[in-house]
Order: structure tokens, then sequence, then C-alpha cells
């Protein structure tokens, strides 16, 4: 029964790669990068338990935090190129 | 009451599961980018909480449960700060939302 709720996880990976690959905006592909994150970690949960090995979990729990700073990250990175070169959105 | 709790978590697990599913979908079809962050954030925070309970009701008193409450709570924090900071950078950097002028009704 975990393999169905990892098949499913993938699938919503799938599906968000799409969107970040298609996304029209910048935003759009930062939101995809932080679905992705926050699959990841479900994934790697599951993954654990479904191994029976419950020492994955300190893997998602630093990654929930890794994806959470790499979000703000990149969006201040943004931010402040746009205020230097004042090019749109892209 | 083993079996109680075996089934209410694949319960809660499969219903997390559905609501990824839903989010993704949304994230794929809707229109704007405003409409897809608020299916990816509302489903998201919701099917990740639910699969994350179910998991705690598969590991029963451990130490499991107490990393995958960690979790919990790092990812009800940092979901949907990100999702706020994300939108009001959009909305900074001069995103319009998409509305319906119903002068072309």
């Amino acid at each position: 029964m975990f393999i169905a709720v990892a098949a499913v996880i993938l699938i919503a990976i799938a599906l968000g790669l799409v969107r970040a690959c298609r996304g029209p905006t910048l935003f759009d592909r930062i939101m995809a990068a932080n679905m992705i994150g926050t699959l990841t970690v479900l994934m790697v949960a599951v993954l654990g338990f479904m191994a029976g090995r419950p020492e994955f979990l300190d893997i998602a729990l630093v990654y929930v935090l890794i994806s959470f700073v790499s979000t703000i990250a990149v969006l201040r990175v943004y931010i402040s190129r746009k205020r230097a070169t004042g090019t749109g959105v892209s | 009451m083993d079996m109680v709790v075996e089934i209410l978590s694949w319960i809660l697990l499969l219903g997390g599961a559905a609501f990824l599913l839903i989010g993704a979908i949304g994230v794929l079809r809707f229109p704007d980018f405003y409409t897809r962050l608020h299916a990816v954030s509302v489903c998201d925070t919701l099917g990740a909480g639910l699969v994350l309970i179910g998991l705690m009701l598969q590991g029963g008193f451990s130490l499991v449960t107490v990393k995958l409450l960690l979790i919990f709570y790092f990812m009800m924090f940092s979901g949907p700060t990100a999702v706020h900071a994300l939108a009001h950078a959009a909305l900074r950097s001069k995103l319009k939302p998409l509305v319906d002028d119903h002068e072309s009704r």
C-alpha cells in the first residue's frame, strides 16, 4: 500500500515538472520547484517506511529546511537582480 | 484496536495522496499564476499533513513519530510562508492577476 502512495507522489512530481518546463513566468517555475521539494520530502518519508528503515526521516527533516531556504533564496536573488538591471518578468 | 489504527492510517495516507494529486492537476491546468499558486499551496499543505499523520499512526509511539512531528511542524511553517513570499514577490514585480472584466462577457 505504500507503493500506491509513492506512485501517486511520483505522478504529482511529474505534473509539477511539466509546469516547471512550460511555466510562462519565472514565478511559475519557482512555484513548481517549491511543490516538487514538498513532494520529495513526503517521497523520502514514504520510501523510508517502505524499506523499513526509518533513518530516512532524518534526510527528510533536513530536506524540509533546505527546500524552504532555497525558495526564499532564489526569490531574493531574482528581486535584487531585477532592482539592479530593471528587467521585467520573464 | 490495532486494526482500527491501521485502517485509519491508510485512510489518511490515501486521502493525503489524493489531495496531492488534485493539487498537481490544478497546477497543470489552471489558467493564471495566482490560481495555480492557490491550488499548490492549499492542496500541498493539506495533503502533506494528512500523509505525515498517516505515517505517524504507522510508526506508533517511538522516535519515528517525534521526527515525523518535527517534519510536520516545519512543513506547516515553511509551506505557507514560502507561498506567501512568492505571491508577494509576484505582485511586487507587477505580474497582473487574470481578472474577468464583465464587458467582454
